[in-house]
């Protein structure tokens, strides 16, 4: 057992080394900066820094720009994920209804745009957005609707961002319900069948029942990814109009650009927070509706 | 029976309109893309606008990689990508090992970490990241692009639930014939991973060559730009009004993802499933 012993520590130095220094360090390192005054000036010389308590954080509550931020991130995660996990439900069911033929060519063709880097994607739909010169508004031109200057204006620039985050997202939602979907025995189906169910009544007491493990992951994945929102706004919008798209990591970054690291840090933990509880939340709920 | 079947044979036809309209509204933008990176800036401003450039021409690719210095930026990464890769590849599948097949005292208390890191995002951590990485003096090197992601905990993951498959008795046969803990590895483990370390290592390529954030933050002069940050930085500056340029740059970074995308598409699709069904 001890060359197991020092075997086992050959093989997992170097990770464990990495993560210490390049993860868990910072991570830990950023909680004590959320409680101080730290500038990008005071990084060499850490005992400048003075502790402000919750000051950082109090601050929060208080910033117009931030508190707009978390409700655009937010209304991202509620009318984003939604609409996300549904299209990627509906297409695997399609995909998945034996009926379909092309069955590769349709899993590739709506799962190609995960793999782009969204930066590129983002660059690209900026023009389908124009409001003369895109593809947006000249094919609705067609059907006799003059678009809207989609990304300049307050009530439209948001929503389109989100439009182009559930084009981007929904083929991996597909693919994992897939899977999910492939997991279920046929079995199931055929008692079912026997028992005189129905479409709807197979979908709703046998694929739903068994897709909830599959349901609950990409949920909790989803909602990961949306509340990072960043290089979407970015690229497209820059936050604006007036912080229209603004988004929670969008304002980390400018606070880190101007320096201030301690505001920063407060800001991130509260994002780490929010996932946190949101994972949690996703948990308790979609495994409560199981045992009811 | 067959008194449903036209009916079935409708709603089948329906189903494929459904899909393949859908269809069409993803991959749409890519031809769009890809069509109109061979367009000037005067088609491009057209209303309404084109499908087919009228007057094709590789001016906007030329300017990129002559005047512009995109070569430099696919170089980085490139460099950047292979590096990442080659490190999560090496170091995550040995401490996969470790995790799945050896005891040693503090191996729980790795596995938990590495679970439990699985939750933290980047926004939250790239603030004290930087801090750490400006203190070690790696601010806009290739070090301080790579260190930081060169050993992910998720790959750890993935390599751990993957060789936990691999049966005990293979392993303690190879013991027995005297071999040491690293050739068990090298020469046992590691070949039988095959599918594993396809999925983690087209992974982590994608999300290298990709990615964003860390990259904007470390590279800070154009020297060390990594070609999303190019091109983000383009779109918002001086050359937001150049539209051939932003679009021809926007296909020099998709285009190489797609072709490796086209030949692996099947190790793409179904690591993303396993990794969705594992955890």
């Amino acid at each position: 057992m001890t060359r197991h012993r020092l075997a086992g520590w050959g093989f997992a130095l170097p990770f464990t080394v990495l993560f210490l220094v390049f993860l868990a360090g910072p991570v830990l390192a950023s909680l004590a900066m959320s409680f101080t005054d730290i500038r990008s000036a005071d990084v060499r010389d850490p005992l400048a820094v003075t502790p402000i308590g919750l000051g950082n954080y109090a601050r929060l509550f208080e910033d117009e720009q931030f508190l707009q931020a978390a409700g655009n991130t937010i209304l991202v995660v509620l009318v984003g994920l939604p609409l996300t996990v549904a299209l990627g439900l509906a297409v695997a069911l399609g995909l998945n209804s034996g009926v379909v033929r092309f069955r590769g060519l349709f899993r590739v063709g709506y799962y190609l745009p995960v793999v782009t880097s969204i930066v590129a994607i983002a660059v690209v739909w900026r023009f389908l957005l124009q409001p003369e010169s895109g593809l947006v508004n000249g094919l609705l031109g067609l059907i006799g609707v003059d678009g809207p200057n989609w990304l300049n204006n307050t009530s439209t620039a948001l929503p389109a961002v989100i439009a182009m985050i559930v084009w981007r997202g929904l083929g991996f939602q597909m693919v994992i319900f897939l899977a999910g979907l492939q997991a279920i025995p046929q079995e199931l189906y055929e008692a079912a069948r026997i028992d005189g169910a129905g479409r709807w009544a197979q979908f709703r007491h046998v694929t739903l029942p068994a897709l909830r493990p599959t349901l609950v992951f990409v949920t909790v994945i989803g909602s990961i990814g949306l509340l990072q929102v960043f290089e979407e706004p970015f690229v497209m919008t820059r936050g604006g109009p007036l912080a229209s798209t603004l988004t929670v990591a969008q304002s980390v970054y400018s606070q880190f650009s101007f320096g201030n690291y301690g505001y920063a840090s407060a800001m991130s933990y509260l994002l780490f927070i929010a996932i946190v509880l949101l994972s949690i939340l996703w948990f308790r709920l979609l495994r409560s509706e199981e045992a009811r | 029976m067959s008194r449903q079947r036209p009916r079935d044979r409708a709603a089948a036809t329906v189903l494929h309109v459904v899909l393949a309209a859908g269809l069409l509204v993803m991959i749409a933008p890519f031809v769009w893309m890809l069509l109109s990176s061979f367009k000037g800036d005067g088609e491009l401003r057209q209303t309404p606008p084109t499908w087919l450039p009228a007057d094709p021409s590789l001016a906007n690719y030329r300017e990129l990689f002559d005047r512009l210095d995109f070569p430099r930026y696919f170089a980085n990464s490139a460099l950047v990508a292979i590096l990442v890769t080659a490190g999560n590849l090496l170091i995550c599948s040995a401490t996969g090992y470790a995790l799945a097949k050896l005891r040693f005292a503090g191996r729980r208390a790795l596995f938990l970490l590495v679970l439990g890191n699985l939750m933290v995002p980047p926004a939250a951590t790239f603030v004290p990241q930087f801090v750490l990485v400006s203190n070690l003096g790696l601010v806009n090197t290739y070090a301080g692009l790579i260190l930081p992601n060169i050993a992910l905990a998720v790959n750890v993951f993935l390599m751990r639930q993957f060789i936990l498959s691999i049966p005990d008795d293979l392993l303690e046969s190879a013991r027995v014939d005297g071999a040491g803990e690293w050739r068990v590895y090298w020469q046992i483990v590691l070949p039988l991973c095959g599918p594993a370390l396809a999925t983690v290592g087209i992974l982590t390529f994608l999300g290298s060559w990709n990615s964003f954030l860390w990259p904007l933050v470390v590279a800070t002069t154009e020297d060390k730009y990594t070609l999303p940050v190019a091109l983000a930085l383009y779109s918002v500056g001086q050359n937001q009004t150049r539209y051939g340029l932003l679009l021809a740059g926007a296909v020099t970074i998709i285009l190489p993802i797609l072709i490796i995308f086209a030949l692996l598409q099947r190790h793409f699709v179904q690591g993303i499933a396993t990794t969705g069904l594992k955890s």
